[in-house]
């Protein structure tokens, strides 16, 4: 980056405004985070491992994982099209359009199980269709996949709108009147453009699918070792007088959601090394890349 | 959708339906009751080898009670519940999966075993809390239980309080409802459940009393440790059933009904009524209780039937929308 | 709902698949479903629906659930931007680590958050024994509604500012320098209406999630009556006395409010896309002095 002096803040602004947003940070998410931790450590490593080693904490982490890494493609080419449409396109009932697309997130979790309970269930519209041929819906692995998808349903999309809106038409337009396919423009000139949008949204995606508790939680059938995700195994150690197990267990959810974020600072770190080899210029930031790869290891 | 997701779906559904052809049983329970079942399990599956030479599987699936109802009129295939409260049950036996007589299909009241509402308090019992009306002075003290509208655990502590002002000299629903108002005002909060309330009180250390399950003070012990708190028992407290039923549905599909029938019987053995006296669950065995009598204190209580005229009926007057409970705090 | 005669722009390629795309999954997955939960309300009468959408209870815990949530969603808008200004702009030690950390509040499971905050902010904890000093309680009052909603709904603004704020393009705030702009006039006047839409939706976004947030908010709320109760949990309340069709009218009704608050605030982030899009044609320097001339600064 260059230094910019005719467009900087005075020095005093830059203090004041980084040390309100790390007092923010600190006050609001650090220190509920080192709380958690503090109780999963309560009784040291030893029994922290332990916790973790148990069965039915992996059974949950492997369906936790599997149904995130069922999700996140859907989330991801729905996002990209809806984006698409939206942001470089104008028509009515666009403002329609997007706050549907938004309607998910203002759904209670809960209620977002119960409609696909309604949906699906025994007493619900399409229950006796599926009993009749054998097929399970809910209280199984299709029904939590489901209600992960909503809930995960605005992440990747409502990420990329406002990118792509700021940044216009006029590349893409460019493409194809040089003669671009439809594809090469895309992969070519959008893709590259959004990149940094789209993985926040993947990973703001990534992160609540792991994490989420109540709609799963309505369609999941609790059953211990099989339809138990991480979150919901949380929550039945904890009921369970198992504090320690239970924060454990969020500690690894908390891993977990940072995977696909350590994956962009290295994607980051990479482009920036080919920058710096090309013009031998040295960024103010490169000595602080040690603390974000110590993210990595638990 | 596209090809991908309709082979996805197809792995989804492959794995849903396949996974368990063999021998098996789900137990759909409670919340707490986690500890109590994965010590009787392996008895039952023990037992059953011997008796019939079959390996069985037993799978546990755990959550509030009400919610494990409702999953199950909505499709969970459980052959038998376990339940914290006869509503749950009854609700299920509205819906034809249970039979309608089901607390008569095993002995005492289908409930194996039983638990009682106590009070926890801080060391030294520095307010004096004995009884049910000292927590019902007007800010005399700090009450904590979870949601009485929401939780099994909450609905007892207060159907408990409730019955206590009933047997009062000179009690009836009138006076009940004036003194478990008081009794709430001195709530400054409802735990979310019964274990939330129990943080707040330990670990918070918000609240004078604590009134929750008997069985539950042998898990704060282990939680916590035994320094910190005391139990009270009361003159009188509520008689909490935890009501077992075979569902019908379930095991005439999938033909396990003998084998669900004698995985419940067996809660009545020597077996299974030590199990449930070596969970802090009060044991029906005349003989396992005399064996435990040490953990479980002598306390006069009252069943719901006889004090309340049934679950079903103390739901719909106390906790149903319009009931005491909300025409308490419709009074402030 | 969409005229299929929709207007397209120049020349690009793939709004009938993009929109098409949009709508069948937006359909299969939200628009379906939704309406199937509003036509399962059918089985109560309209007297029905409203006496229990309207009842003392139902209104108390709407003023209660909008009300944290547009407190949070305020604090996390106004704290968000700054955050995400620094993390962007200002070169500080161990800023990755920290950017990092701000997706947590996602991964972390709601009820774990709601239980670490109960702990820190009641009268013993790490927080709230310094502001029990001060004569303030959090945790158990509606203002630990708010700290929670902070909490789970604090990535949305940063996360949708991050990338806005890395793609403005330095030749415009030169122009605006150049042009005789103070720092203050350059950020008000050329990079706040640039970066207002993300802002807003943000905002929206944040806003919409605490609505429906109900994990975390049960363990700090104190659930109290007409006090502390957010509509889910009298949604949950209902379910747990197997009155499915009072929960969905509540559901229903939260809908609905979402709905349209959403909807105004989406109008609102369009008018200001185009009134800035109208400034935006044409290289980035003019489109700094425009930006000036319009809003009446320096020439």
């Amino acid at each position: 980056m260059t230094t910019r002096r005719a467009t900087a803040e005075p020095r005093w602004v830059r203090l004041l405004l980084t040390a309100v947003a790390l007092g923010f940070l600190f006050l609001f998410l650090v220190l509920p985070l080192i709380a958690v931790f503090w109780e999963a450590f309560a009784q040291g490593a030893q029994v922290y491992w332990d916790a973790l080693q148990e069965g039915e904490a992996r059974s949950a982490m492997l369906l936790t994982l599997m149904i995130a890494a069922l999700v996140l493609p859907f989330n991801i080419a729905f996002g990209v099209a809806a984006a698409w449409a939206i942001a470089k396109f104008e028509f009515r009932g666009k403002s329609l359009l997007t706050t549907l697309i938004d309607l998910p997130f203002a759904v209670s979790p809960v209620v977002a199980g119960l409609i696909f309970i309604i949906l699906f269930g025994a007493q619900g519209y399409l229950g006796p269709w599926l009993a009749a041929h054998d097929i399970k819906i809910i209280f199984a692995l299709p029904g939590m996949i489901l209600a992960t998808l909503f809930v995960t349903f605005p992440f990747v999309a409502r990420e990329l709108i406002p990118l792509m809106q700021a940044q216009g038409r006029d590349e893409e337009e460019a493409a194809v009147s040089l003669g671009a396919s439809g594809w090469q423009m895309f992969w070519r000139v959008t893709l590259p453009n959004i990149k940094w949008g789209l993985m926040y949204g993947v990973i703001l995606a990534n992160a609540r699918a792991m994490g989420e508790f109540g709609a799963v939680s309505v369609v999941s059938g609790h059953i211990r070792g099989e339809t138990n995700t991480l979150p919901l195994h949380v929550e039945i150690l904890y009921n369970e007088y198992n504090q320690i197990g239970a924060f454990a267990a969020a500690t690894v959810l908390a891993f977990l959601g940072l995977v696909t974020l350590v994956a962009k600072t290295i994607v980051e770190w990479r482009m920036r090394k080919e920058t710096e080899m090309l013009t031998a210029e040295l960024p103010p930031e490169k000595t602080e890349l040690p603390p974000s790869v110590a993210t990595e290891r638990p | 959708m596209n090809k991908f997701s309709s082979l996805l779906l197809a792995a989804g559904l492959a794995l849903a339906t396949g996974a368990h052809a063999q021998s098996n049983l789900l137990n759909v329970s409670y919340d707490v009751a986690r500890d109590v079942y994965k010590d009787y399990n392996p008895l039952f599956e023990k037992h059953w080898k011997e008796k019939t030479g079959e390996t069985v599987e037993i799978r546990q699936s755990h959550a509030g009670s009400s919610k494990q109802a409702r999953a199950v009129a909505d499709g969970l295939e459980a052959d038998v519940v376990t339940m914290n409260q006869a509503t749950d049950v009854d609700f299920l036996a509205e819906k034809g999966l249970v039979a309608t007589d089901y607390a008569k299909r095993f002995p005492d009241n289908a409930s194996p075993y039983t638990s009682t509402m106590v009070f926890i308090v801080r060391k030294g019992n520095p307010k004096g809390i004995k009884d049910w009306n000292d927590i019902a002075k007007p800010g005399a003290v700090q009450l904590i239980i979870p949601h009485p509208k929401n939780t099994g655990n909450g609905r007892y502590s207060y159907l408990a309080a409730w019955g206590y002002a009933l047997k009062q000299p000179g009690g009836n629903d009138q006076t009940a409802q004036e003194f478990v108002g008081n009794w709430l005002k001195n709530a400054p909060l409802f735990g979310s459940g019964g274990r939330d309330a129990t943080t707040t009180f330990m670990q918070r250390r918000i609240g004078d009393v604590l009134v929750t399950f008997e069985s539950e003070a042998e898990l704060i012990a282990k939680e916590f440790g035994r320094g910190g708190f005391e139990v009270v028992y009361p003159s009188l407290s509520i008689l909490a059933e935890f009501p077992v039923a075979i569902v019908e549905k379930v095991v005439d599909k999938k033909g396990t009904r003998e084998l669900a029938r004698a995985y419940l019987e067996y809660l009545w053995s020597k077996e299974g009524q030590e199990n449930a006296a070596k969970n802090y669950l009060r044991p029906r065995d005349p003989e396992v209780l005399k064996k435990y009598a040490s953990a479980f204190p002598p306390i006069k209580t009252f069943t719901i039937d006889e004090m309340f005229g049934g679950w079903s009926k103390a739901a719909a007057t106390h906790f149903k929308d319009g009931g005491t409970f909300d025409q308490i705090y419709a009074q402030k | 709902m969409f005229p299929a005669a929709a207007k397209r722009d120049g020349v690009l390629p793939g709004f009938r698949l993009g929109l098409g795309y949009t709508l069948t999954y937006l359909t299969l997955l939200v628009l379906i479903p939704l309406a199937g939960m509003i036509l399962f309300t059918g089985q109560m009468s309209w007297g029905d629906f409203w006496a229990t959408a309207s009842s003392e209870r139902a209104l108390a815990s709407y003023r209660v659930t909008f009300g944290a949530s547009l407190g949070a969603a305020a604090i996390n808008a106004l704290f968000g931007l700054i955050v995400a200004w620094v993390l962007v702009r200002y070169p500080f030690p161990g800023k990755r680590f920290v950017d990092a950390l701000v997706d947590l509040p996602f991964a972390l499971p709601t009820a774990v958050a709601g239980i670490t905050l109960a702990t820190l902010y009641a009268e013993n904890g790490w927080i709230g024994q310094h502001l029990a000093k001060l004569g303030i309680q959090v945790a158990f009052t509606p203002l630990g509604i708010v700290v929670a909603l902070i909490f789970v709904t604090l990535p949305f603004v940063v996360r949708t500012l991050q990338p806005v704020i890395e793609d403005i393009e330095a030749e415009v705030e030169e122009a605006a320098a150049t042009l005789g702009a103070t720092r203050w006039q350059t950020f008000t006047r050329v990079l706040l209406p640039g970066i207002f839409p993300a802002w807003l939706t943000g905002f929206t976004l944040a806003f919409s999630r605490a609505i429906g947030e109900f994990g975390s908010v049960i363990f700090i709320a104190g659930n109290m009556p007409l006090i502390s109760e957010i509509t889910p949990l009298l949604i949950i309340s209902k379910l747990e006395q197997y009155d499915i069709l009072g929960a969905t009218a509540l559901a229903v009704v939260m809908l609905v409010i979402s709905f349209v608050m959403l909807l105004v605030i989406n109008l609102l982030q369009w008018w200001a896309a185009s009134r800035h899009a109208k400034s935006r044609d044409g290289d980035a320097p003019a489109d700094a002095a425009d930006a000036l001339a319009i809003a009446g600064g320096r020439p």
